[in-house]
């Protein structure tokens, strides 16, 4: 670049307007290159999103078939319509084949030892526990930090875990009781901010959920009705549109 | 300008080579230090990297190629930086919507081409003041010595810090993986370790000449 040019001196100045000219059309030019390409890769980018989510939900809640959305309102957690606009606060009721309850997917996020830490917490809202835990986005160091997604023995400490009052990340081999998580050697910034994630995300939603739980059970007897928003793990289309809608806003809140 | 118009078969060939080996942009030139010590911390960033960066490196320096006689010498560098953003921005939207993983794994990277030395380098030097057929030559020499230099960089890195190559293990169970190679400092040991390499290899052959 430290190349001088030898016709600097010999060729006219250019106008200034010619000067502004070049580069407004340069801009003009990208300008609409990148909205086309915006346009055409928004859809599939967000789809993508959706079904990270999607696949996240049936993965933290076990023998899930189908999942529907609900939203924290003033009222407390509503199932949410389909063509309503999702409140900032939505978590996933899971069911099983029969229409049972398998559990809630909670968000959750907490700095990590790099960057926010977001995750998916697989909650059983009658007895309480953790049931499954997945991290959806981390820029954690490779090697150490990424354990909390990759080491499969970090995994095992969230398929059955107590929450009462809260959850307790101990080091490795001193799990003794039933709401603690044995932390990763090496990587203890990552673990805690896991511990700080999953009680964070309890803390917000125990309670809605208890509210929910009792008036669910108060107003049918049964679990409540498939809603219009229910996806199914094996019809693709609709859990797309119905799953869609709120992974999107669903983002931003993670 | 010293414009060539024709292009002989033996000047392309050599654009072509040069960027390979003999003014490979990492190992000899030494440009963009920065995606090379920061994303090959795997073989398949590595070559993701590269090839993200063949992609707006060639299409920059046609375009500029072609606009070479349209573009003022006054606002040049700021033109060149519109259509290399321009290029970026495209495979910054194509890698996210069709390599979700791999667009995790660069992250913020893919953004950095932009200021990526070697691209605006190559601009200013070579594809400014030459026919489309050479810079494109000039271009994919470059952009391929480049992706092979981070696919090495990648590759030492990952099977001493993973044990494993495109992510397939090696070594079973019994490997206990350097972290370090995978971490920051491993860059630039591996880094330094092939410059060393390149070097002596490139003095012993000039001292026998």
């Amino acid at each position: 670049m430290s190349e001088q040019e030898p016709y600097m001196e010999e060729e006219q100045e250019p106008s200034s307007a010619r000067l502004i000219l070049t580069l407004g059309i340069a801009g003009f030019i990208s300008g609409l290159i990148l909205v086309s390409v915006y346009l055409y890769t928004k859809p599939i980018i967000e789809k993508n999103k959706a079904e990270a989510l999607k696949a996240a939900i049936f993965e933290v809640l076990p023998n899930t078939s189908t999942y529907q959305a609900l939203g924290l309102m003033e009222d407390g957690l509503q199932v949410l319509g389909e063509a309503e606009d999702a409140p900032e606060w939505v978590i996933y009721e899971g069911f099983n084949g029969e229409g049972e309850r398998t559990g809630f997917a909670l968000p959750g996020a907490e700095p990590g030892y790099q960057d926010i830490i977001s995750a998916l917490i697989g909650y059983d809202g009658s007895d309480e526990r953790i049931i499954g835990f997945k991290v959806l986005e981390s820029k954690e160091t490779p090697g150490l930090g990424d354990k909390i997604y990759k080491d499969e023995a970090f995994q095992l400490n969230f398929k059955a875990l107590g929450t009462d009052p809260n959850v307790a990340v101990v080091k490795k081999g001193e799990k003794s009781k039933d709401n603690e998580v044995e932390a990763i050697t090496g990587a203890t910034i990552s673990s805690n901010a896991i511990g700080r994630l999953i009680n964070g995300s309890l803390e917000q939603w125990k309670s809605p959920i208890r509210a929910y739980l009792i008036r669910v059970r108060d107003s049918s007897g049964t679990p409540q009705e498939p809603a219009a928003t229910r996806s199914t793990a094996d019809s693709p289309t609709t859990s797309t549109e119905g799953g869609g809608g709120h992974a999107q806003s669903n983002n931003h809140a993670l | 300008m010293n414009t060539k118009l024709e292009i002989q078969d033996g000047a392309a060939a050599q654009e072509f080579i040069k960027g390979l080996w003999k003014e490979n942009p990492v190992f000899v030139a030494v440009l963009g230090m920065c995606p090379a010590l920061a994303v090959t911390n795997s073989g398949i960033n590595g070559l993701a990297m590269g090839l993200a960066t063949t992609f707006v490196l060639i299409s920059s320096s046609v375009l500029v190629s072609l606009l070479r006689n349209a573009i003022p010498k006054q606002v040049r560098i700021t033109a060149y930086i519109v259509i290399i953003a321009t290029f970026v921005t495209v495979i910054d939207f194509l890698l996210a919507a069709f390599f979700p993983d791999i667009h995790k794994e660069l992250g913020a990277f893919i953004a950095l081409i932009v200021v990526n030395c070697l691209i605006l380098g190559r601009q200013e030097s070579f594809a400014s003041k030459n026919s489309v057929g050479l810079a494109v030559m000039d271009a994919a020499g470059m952009s391929f010595g480049f992706t092979f230099a981070l696919l090495c960089i990648g590759l030492i890195r990952e099977v001493l810090g993973s044990g494993s190559i495109f992510g397939f293990g090696l070594f079973g169970e019994g490997f206990e993986p350097w972290i370090v190679m995978i971490l920051p400092p491993g860059g630039f040991f591996a880094l330094g370790f092939l410059l060393l390499g390149f070097n002596w290899y490139a003095q012993r052959k000039k001292a026998m000449a």
